[in-house]
């Protein structure tokens, strides 16, 4: 439980962040609020000889709304994103899934952008961003790019982001007013990744279901992007056949793996479960 | 002078003795971060040690190759077994008479097991240089199941017992097997069993778990070459034992040797035993001469460090057609894992678990018991709990549930129809033991009505039928739970560890001016001994616990005891305390007496002062007397205040409790919600209700977490499944439901103050309660028993098995 030795650098700016990450190659990791990295260099699973502190650069902080697109710095807080009026008022799945995520002591240092940048199966935000169509902007010695978070994550800890580009924000088209969301997760306590969870996001009009999106979390190697099960429930009126569909469709993509949560078919059957209480509440949060 | 005399109400008060919800005196420091414990000691010059461990459960070792790892800087050394076998170490003998290697000695026998040991400036360098140190295995055939320990064909495991056929407890039939313990009669069980008009039998698991205290073990070794003065500080729950243990082998006499417990984070029977770490540092200090701290990190903890139950019961239950207990019959087949380090007294392998006919009078019964190897870590210990008594409780209490179902009878009923009444006390058990009080009936009913325990089953009724006709997802289930411990081990002329009697002491000093200090043999892990022995103190001395010092854990200072662990403090040490205050008091009043110009037996004691009889404004306070005590005591007296006192237990003390659990079971995802949790528990009299209510909540926060999570389990190779506190459930506030605490008073005839213990009967009750109510969710529809930990995959298996999931 004792990381190996590391040289630390506290660079003011992305361009100087990207410059060290130039510099050091695969040597060096990036170091957000370190609830992630810092478990994983006690263990050794990962022994970086250079630390690129980002906690010094100011234009990674903060929640504002930017022509119809909520944009979130990378170094936002979990805690901050769950104190957010913004968000609160606008896109409130955020605000509740932080609620979900370990404890206060972890998200008073936990990042969004670490979250989201990582690629751990087990993080909530991944599949919510999916849900919600969100682009993660990376900024690279080449300048910076937008890379979609349905586009993001490869496999387990394998993301699209370059070893020298820095994550720097989350864009989000604000969600239409009136929408519906919910974020389900069953997990066995308090500090724990989810046994399965699923984000529905969702409008209704007219009692009928007008748009949808459903992506589940910690039951693949990467998140997953429900496509075929939301459409399944584009057109109705969420009744019960076409919510069967969508949880079936949903449990279809899982490929969970047996670990203490339980054994695959106990966690791809809470992602059923999952999905269909998220639609309920989904529908009930709509109008 | 002496013109207001304060009431005897007012100056019992000001006394804080028993019966006293005393604020631990503990807590200032704890709360303010200032405790004192292992890992804050720092010693000019010291080091640091580290583990290489195994990856392996099952593994020959061909070569160690510490070359890479002596040249990082700091490095100051790297022992393996090689280097111990010249000081006789390579091994030790462990508290359950066999012997377990320090260092891998030829192979190792469980995953994580200790292999070389790492000695640097600092953690950094010792734990990079643990990774360099290259270990060659050659791996051997794993055995993991326990059920399999004693087939013909199974790897053989301990090749240094090879061909050994007779054991520390007697014939061993098999190289996996280290011994067979029996108690009761055999026969007449097999003949009640035949005869009954019903019969239940149940395989009972109680799964392998660990006591994981917040603080994980570790040592600190200065050995002072100078005066060759060996001190030991280190998370030990019985300190003396271990400075006898550590002079025993390795030579150092007694006397140069000083151990000490300081501030312990927890124990729960974990830090009984002796472990490598600590023989390792202490060979280290001696080789390098400068002292060497040694500290576990949690993965360690959990995975090397001493487990507790792992307990396969396989239990016959018989009645009269009524509902009458006839016989009982249980065997276990108990893993033990690569070495057999139980914690248990000499004569006790499978500890007191023959108290598992529990609260009920069975009029006959038999147990046989059969500790296994396997390739797991060693341990055994007893988890907040008396020897193997949780164990015992949560197959008793289970079993009567399976019986409830076969008779179609109500558990609560069932127990009251069996419980040993309260006229029949001291009470001889089928297995031997004499119980020395209880009230079960009184303690029964009360529970019952307290929780509205018809309205709850009629409430179950509802649920059960709005269930059948899909108007809810969610099951009730009550869990009746009853127990009976036995703790306070205990007499000496049965109960011993590695020859050392299982007394306990107090030594008593009054100052001058009316405070005082008693040291115990016993040592606080978080129960508040500081607090509640001085309340003992109190009343029995009538000196303010507020001026009494309760100090324990250093072997310099201290009398010789046993230590904390198998809620034996209150019993025995907390007697020695009490009997040591009567010494003072039977000295003071002599002073008194002298002073008063009176014959002895013509002053009375009154809370904290001697008043002469039929004169009560002539009387001289206990301050007054402990000044006296130094300058004007009786002619042919000696002077000062002291007693010191080793007791001896006649028996040990059976405290007992009713437990009553209601709990919602969601059958589509398998999560549980305790929605109400009752205790009662009659623990005799009753020293600092607060303390008590304390230990109670933290004990079922335990039970709770065995119960619904915790499980060391092991993979087909012998890995550690889930060695971390991620998995490993540790319940925070947001899991641990509202406890509601309730008691009735049933002292102890034969001990001094009537106490009988509570620490461990929360842990002992609980568990059983929990999965009860769990089980009896399910009872409309068939279901029996269903293994622990009721987690949420396995809830939901249940529930699918039986057909009510989606
Ligand atoms: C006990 C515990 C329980 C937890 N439970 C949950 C949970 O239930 N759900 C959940 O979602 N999370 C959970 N977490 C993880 C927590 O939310 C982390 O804080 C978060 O996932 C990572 O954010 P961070 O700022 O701490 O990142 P860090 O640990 O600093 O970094 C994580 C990784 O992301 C990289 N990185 C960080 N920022 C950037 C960036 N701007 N650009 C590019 N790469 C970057 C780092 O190099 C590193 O590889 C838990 C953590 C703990 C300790």
């Amino acid at each position: 439980m004792i990381p190996g030795s590391f040289e630390y650098h506290r660079p003011d700016s992305v361009d100087g962040a990207v410059a060290l990450l130039n510099e050091h190659g695969d040597e060096a990791r990036l170091l957000a609020g370190g609830h992630s990295l810092i478990p994983m260099m006690k263990l050794r699973m990962a022994v970086p000889s250079h630390i690129v502190d980002l906690q010094a650069i100011e234009s990674l902080h903060g929640i504002s709304e930017e022509g119809g697109e909520i944009v979130i710095g990378a170094l936002t807080t979990q805690h901050e994103v769950l104190a957010s009026a913004l968000l609160a008022g606008k896109c409130p799945i955020l605000p509740e899934a932080a609620a979900l995520i370990a404890d206060p002591q972890v998200r008073y240092c936990g990042t969004i952008g670490g979250n989201v940048a990582n690629g751990d199966p087990g993080n909530d935000m991944p599949a919510i961003m999916q849900a919600l169509g969100a682009t993660y902007r990376a900024v690279g010695p080449n300048g910076s790019r937008d890379i979609a978070a349905r586009d993001y994550y490869e496999a387990a800890y394998f993301t699209a982001l370059e070893e020298n580009e820095v994550l720097t924000q989350i864009r989000i088209p604000t969600p239409a007013a009136g929408h519906g969301a919910a974020y389900e997760k069953q997990k066995r306590k308090i500090g724990d990744y989810a046994t399965a969870a699923a984000a529905v996001i969702l409008t209704m009009d007219g009692g009928r279901c007008s748009s949808a999106s459903i992506a589940l979390t910690n039951v693949a190697a990467t998140p997953l992007y429900a496509e075929a099960a939301a459409a399944a429930l584009v057109g109705t009126d969420l009744g019960e056949a076409a919510v069967d569909t969508a949880v079936r469709l949903a449990e279809e993509i899982t490929e969970p793996t047996s670990d203490g949560r339980g054994p695959a078919d106990f966690r791809t059957h809470v992602a059923g479960v999952m999905v269909r209480r998220a639609i309920a509440r989904a529908q009930k949060n709509a109008g | 002078m002496n013109a207001e005399v304060a009431s005897v109400e007012e100056r019992k008060q000001n006394l804080k003795g028993m019966g006293t919800a005393r604020r631990r005196v503990e807590d200032a420091r704890f709360v303010q971060g200032k405790g004192n414990y292992v890992d804050d000691i720092k010693l000019p010059g010291m080091l640091f040690g580290d583990f290489v461990r195994s990856p392996y459960a099952h593994a020959r070792i061909k070569s160690v190759n510490k070359e890479a790892a002596l040249a990082v800087p700091g490095v100051k050394a790297v022992l393996t077994a090689d280097d111990l076998k010249p000081v006789n170490l390579a091994w030790m003998p462990t508290l359950a008479g066999d012997v377990q290697m320090v260092l891998a000695d030829g192979k190792v026998l469980f995953q994580g097991q200790e292999v070389a040991f790492v000695i640097a400036e600092d953690r950094y360098a010792a734990s990079d240089a643990a990774e360099l140190v290259e270990v060659e295995y050659e791996e051997l055939p794993v055995l993991v199941d326990p059920f399999k320990a004693m087939d013909p064909g199974a790897p053989v495991l301990r090749e240094d017992l090879e061909g050994k056929t007779e054991g520390a407890h007697g014939p061993r039939r098999h190289h996996n097997h280290i011994f067979t313990w029996e108690v009761g009669d055999k026969d007449g069980t097999e003949k009640a069993l035949a005869e009954a008009d019903v019969l239940a039998t149940e395989l009972i698991t109680y799964q392998r778990v660990h006591p994981c205290p917040l603080e994980t073990a570790g040592c600190v070794a200065s050995m002072d070459k100078v005066n060759g003065q060996l001190t030991l500080w280190g998370t030990f729950q019985a300190p003396h034992a271990v400075r006898t243990v550590a002079s025993l082998i390795s030579t150092i006499p007694e006397h140069k040797i000083r151990v000490i417990s300081p501030d312990i984070g927890g124990g729960f029977g974990n830090k009984v035993g002796v472990y490598p770490g600590y023989i390792c540092a202490v060979v280290a200090s001696i080789v390098l001469g400068v002292p060497v701290k040694w500290i576990e990190d949690r993965i360690e903890n959990l995975q090397s460090t001493a487990f507790a139950r792992d307990y396969h019961m396989t239990g016959e239950i018989s009645a009269t057609r009524d509902g009458k207990i006839t016989g009982l019959k249980c065997h276990v087949l108990a893993d033990h894992g690569g070495f057999d380090a139980c914690a248990d007294p000499t004569k006790f392998p499978a500890g007191f678990f023959n108290i598992c006919t529990g609260s009920y009078d069975i009029p006959v019964a038999h147990v046989s018991v059969d500790g296994v190897y396997t390739n797991k870590a060693p341990g055994g210990v007893a988890y907040r709990c008396s020897f193997r008594v949780t164990e015992a409780s949560y197959f008793i209490e289970r079993m009567v549930d399976v019986l409830a179902r076969k008779l179609e009878m109500d558990p609560a009923e069932l127990r009251m129809k069996n419980f040993i009444r309260k006229e029949q006390f001291p009470y001889t058990s089928a297995l031997g033991w004499e119980y020395d009080s209880g009230d079960y009936h009184t303690a029964m009913e009360k529970a019952l009505e307290t929780v509205s325990y018809k309205a709850l089953r009629e409430e179950q009724k509802a649920n059960r039928e709005a269930f059948a006709r899909g108007e809810t997802r969610s099951l009730m289930g009550v869990g009746v739970g009853f127990f009976t411990e036995i703790v306070g081990a205990g007499p000496i002329k049965n109960c011993d560890i590695l020859g050392l009697g299982m007394f306990d002491s107090c030594e008593i000093r009054v100052h001058p001016t009316g405070s005082a200090i008693a040291r115990l043999g016993t040592i606080s892990q978080g129960q508040g001994h500081a607090t509640t022995f001085a309340q003992i103190l109190a009343s029995e001395i009538g000196i303010p616990a507020d001026q009494i010092t309760v100090e324990e854990g250093d072997t310099d200072t201290a009398p010789y005891g046993l230590g904390t662990y198998g809620s034996r403090s209150t019993p025995v040490a907390g007697a020695a305390t009490a009997m040591a205050g009567r010494k003072i008091r039977a000295k003071a009043q002599m002073i008194a007496a002298y002073l008063l110009e009176v014959h002895d037996d013509d002053v009375e004691f009154e809370v904290d002062r001697f008043v002469v009889k039929g004169a009560p404004e002539r009387f001289k306070t206990m301050a007054e007397v402990a000044f006296a005590a130094y300058n004007s005591v009786p002619p042919g007296m000696e002077p000062g205040l002291e007693a010191v006192s080793y007791y001896d237990p006649p028996n040990m003390t059976y405290p007992f409790g009713a437990y009553i659990c209601v709990v919602d079971i969601d059958v589509d995802t398998g999560v549980t919600d305790i929605r109400r949790f009752y205790a009662l528990d009659d623990c005799g009299t009753r020293i600092n209700p607060m303390i008590i209510e304390g230990q109670v909540h933290g004990g079922l926060t335990e039970a709770l977490a065995i119960a619904m999570g915790q499980e060391i389990s092991y993979d087909e190779m012998g890995n550690v499944k889930g060695a971390s506190l991620m998995d490993f459930f540790l319940p925070t506030a947001v899991e641990t439901p509202v406890w509601e605490t309730d008691f009735t008073v049933t002292p102890s005839p034969h001990h001094p103050i009537g106490a009988k213990g509570v620490g461990e009967s929360p842990n002992v009750g609980g568990v059983s309660a929990f999965s009860n109510a769990v089980n009896d969710a399910f009872a409309h529809l068939g279901l029996t028993h269903t293994q622990m930990p009721h987690d949420h995959w396995r809830v939901w298996k249940t529930a699918e098995r039986l057909g009510v999931t989606a």
